[in-house]
């Protein structure tokens, strides 16, 4: 049991908080967030500035305790999240580097690391969420091209992205998982239409997005025809063992100024709620330490994919982050239902971390199952 | 940076736990829970093994080793039932002669005023003066209520976090059991660990043992006491909550006397109500908070 970290990385640590410190100054106001060009720019400006000073590739080539330093210091720092660069950055990117050819990984890296392009991820459906290998949009072969049809839900940034990681069936004879090709589809192609989905919280996160005889090379394809699944498995829980370590971070931070808060506001005085946040100071604590055993699981099993103990990690994470708004509700009094108080959007933000990317139901069946070796079921 | 147990902690544990399964499997656990009292070769056997005198200097005739080490083997101890007032005799060994060889058994006062296996001890810390037996919960622990505590300052947060330790090793085994259970037990033709709603039971008691799991060792490594406080927390909740999920899936084979589950429960509530139980640690916790520590 060891949490000290090695010179190496604490020097890493060093230089990136000093260059944090020089930098984040510099940068333009952050813009609103319904103004979706301006997101973009901001979000591609941030990794252009990561990338001159060296740190772009930090979430393919860094060992993960380094990715969980860089999380941590970039969130203490109050540096601008990962944003519109997510899809690029830790999925779609990290499936080229890993399974792309090299003139695939040539076209489209450098321009993912250096800021300059956006992608989104067309793998949720209509029929096909938690049981995403029911996929129904269908691609046939045309000469050297895919035909694309079908529609794809829960898009993020897709108003602004210039590629989308598309999963499709080219095979509808074999077996589900079996007939799933990936693609890459640009977003300037004809036939691509974009329809923004209104949150729950009010705001535009994501979209639906139609696909009528969409034309895609078939030079753009990453891996093998029908080996889709695969291909996209090999990455999909990449980065789950680190890349909440920043979330972790901003939520103890929180947690403090709920405190501050509840003792501004004369709500400490109720043992009830003082020793709910108490609690969740222990929640909270318990999930650095596991973000910081999962940095060293992966550390030591070759910066493999950490999918077992994300699991184990998300189920928890977001129940916690839940709690803690709920929490905020009960400090901020009928404050709460009012959208200009702080940590009452959050509270409605928080309600989708049990549903998106795996909802804990499934989570939960892939700990039964693949953890604990229970038998599956119907 | 690795939060995981070395090899050399492994081993520890693995041969503390071959120790434990050889003299106190479950013929020796019946026959404990019918006739109660210490075993005092047991309790030698263990002073032998360094039990008692792992976190003691080797100059003062100790193992040298620290509190992950001794978080291991609280684990251990946890998981195997192992009865007795073991951190008390632990935390003796540098002061109270014969505990670190497990000749000597030492018990406390608790700051509740409850004091666990006093006829069985040798020596008692604290004052336990006018103490009077009650009908314990749990059949393997024997408690004694002092009428008037004194007030013994704010627990050893040592203690806590070897009872934090022993509380990870109920909740690790009765998932274990629960799993294996739920696999072996068939109904409508099916093993029940294959119905969502038994093996969603499991997952959840999966989580919140490796979430204390991550707690209780890294506090092992800072000591700080936020960190043991914290620790504590996630594992009472680990070990009360799975002692009772495991029940559950035990279903009414869980409710008798014969199974194994009731005693890790019983245990699980025993323990979670030393040291001040949870409040003092909830409220450690919030003080924490405004106290700008982080």
């Amino acid at each position: 049991m060891d949490l000290t970290y090695t010179p190496q990385e604490e020097d890493f640590r060093a230089r990136l908080r000093e260059w944090l410190a020089e930098v984040l100054p510099t940068l333009p106001p952050k813009p609103s967030p319904d103004d979706w060009p301006a997101r973009r720019a901001y979000d591609l400006g941030w990794q252009r500035a990561l990338h001159d000073a060296g740190y772009a590739g930090v979430h393919w080539d860094a060992s993960p305790t380094t990715r969980l330093i860089f999380w941590e210091e970039t969130e203490r720092a109050g540096a601008p999240y990962v944003g519109a660069n997510f899809v690029g950055l830790l999925h779609a990117g990290p499936t080229i580097a890993t399974e792309g050819t090299p003139a695939q990984r040539e076209r489209w890296l450098p321009p993912i690391l250096r800021g300059e392009e956006v992608w989104c991820q067309g793998f949720s459906e209509p029929e096909a969420g938690s049981d995403l290998a029911s996929l129904r949009t269908r691609a046939r072969r045309d000469g050297d091209h895919y035909v694309v049809s079908g529609s794809k839900l829960w898009t993020s940034h897709a108003e602004v992205a210039d590629w989308c990681e598309l999963l499709v069936r080219t095979d509808s004879a074999a077996p589900r998982h079996r007939g799933i090709t990936w693609l890459a589809m640009p977003m300037d192609a004809p036939g691509v239409t974009v329809r923004p989905l209104r949150t729950l919280a009010g705001s535009a996160e994501f979209a639906e997005m139609f696909l009528d005889e969409v034309r895609v090379p078939v030079a753009d394809r990453v891996g093998a025809e029908n080996d889709g699944w695969r291909v996209t498995m090999v990455t999909l829980s990449f980065e789950r063992g680190t890349a909440f370590a920043g979330e972790v971070v901003a939520c103890r931070r929180v947690l403090g100024e709920l405190a501050r808060e509840a003792r501004a506001g004369g709500r400490w005085d109720d043992p009830a709620l003082r020793r709910r946040l108490g609690r969740l100071n222990a929640e909270f604590r318990a999930l650095w330490r596991l973000v910081q055993w999962n940095a060293g699981e992966t550390e030591t099993a070759g910066g493999g994919v950490p999918g077992v103990a994300g699991s184990v990690f998300k189920l928890r994470y977001s129940h916690a982050r839940q709690e803690l708004y709920d929490t905020a509700a009960a400090v901020l009094g009928p404050d709460c239902l009012d959208l200009d108080r702080p940590w009452v959007l959050d509270r409605l933000s928080s309600l989708s971390y049990t549903i998106a990317a795996g909802t804990s139901q499934i989570q939960r069946t892939i700990v039964g199952e693949r953890v604990l070796g229970l038998p599956k079921g119907r | 940076m690795r939060l995981h147990p070395t090899d050399d902690q492994r081993a520890l544990r693995d041969s503390l736990r071959r120790l434990l399964a050889r003299r106190f499997g479950a013929v020796a656990l019946r026959a404990a829970v019918a006739g109660p009292g210490l075993d005092r070769a047991l309790w030698r056997e263990l002073g032998a093994a360094g039990f008692f005198a792992l976190r003691l200097p080797e100059a003062d005739g100790g193992v040298g080793l620290g509190l992950p080490e001794a978080v291991l083997a609280f684990e251990e101890a946890g998981r195997a039932l192992l009865p007795g007032p073991l951190a008390a005799t632990c935390l003796a060994a540098g002061t109270v002669s014969g505990a670190a060889t497990g000749e000597t058994v030492v018990t406390a006062v608790d700051g509740g005023g409850l004091v666990e296996w006093l006829d069985a001890s040798d020596t008692v810390l604290g004052d336990a003066s006018g103490a009077v037996p009650l009908r314990s919960v749990d059949p393997l622990t024997p408690l004694h209520r002092v009428p008037a505590p004194a007030s013994v300052g704010p627990p050893d947060p040592v203690a806590v976090l070897l009872t934090a330790a022993e509380q990870l090793g109920t909740a690790a085994r009765v998932c274990e059991l629960a799993v294996q259970h739920a696999r072996a037990r068939k109904q409508f033709g099916q093993p029940i660990g294959a119905f969502q709603a038994v093996k969603h039971l499991c997952a959840d008691m999966l989580v919140r043992t490796e979430t204390a799991r991550a707690a209780v060792y890294a506090a092992a490594v800072t000591a700080g006491p936020a960190d043991i406080a914290a620790a504590r927390l996630l594992a009472d909740e680990a070990a009360g909550r799975g002692s009772r999920d495991c029940l559950q899936v035990h279903g009414g084979m869980g409710f008798t006397w014969e199974s194994e589950v009731h005693l890790h429960l019983k245990r699980a509530w025993v323990r979670s109500h030393r040291a001040g139980g949870v409040t003092e640690s909830e409220e450690l916790l919030a003080a924490d908070l405004v106290a700008g520590a982080g």
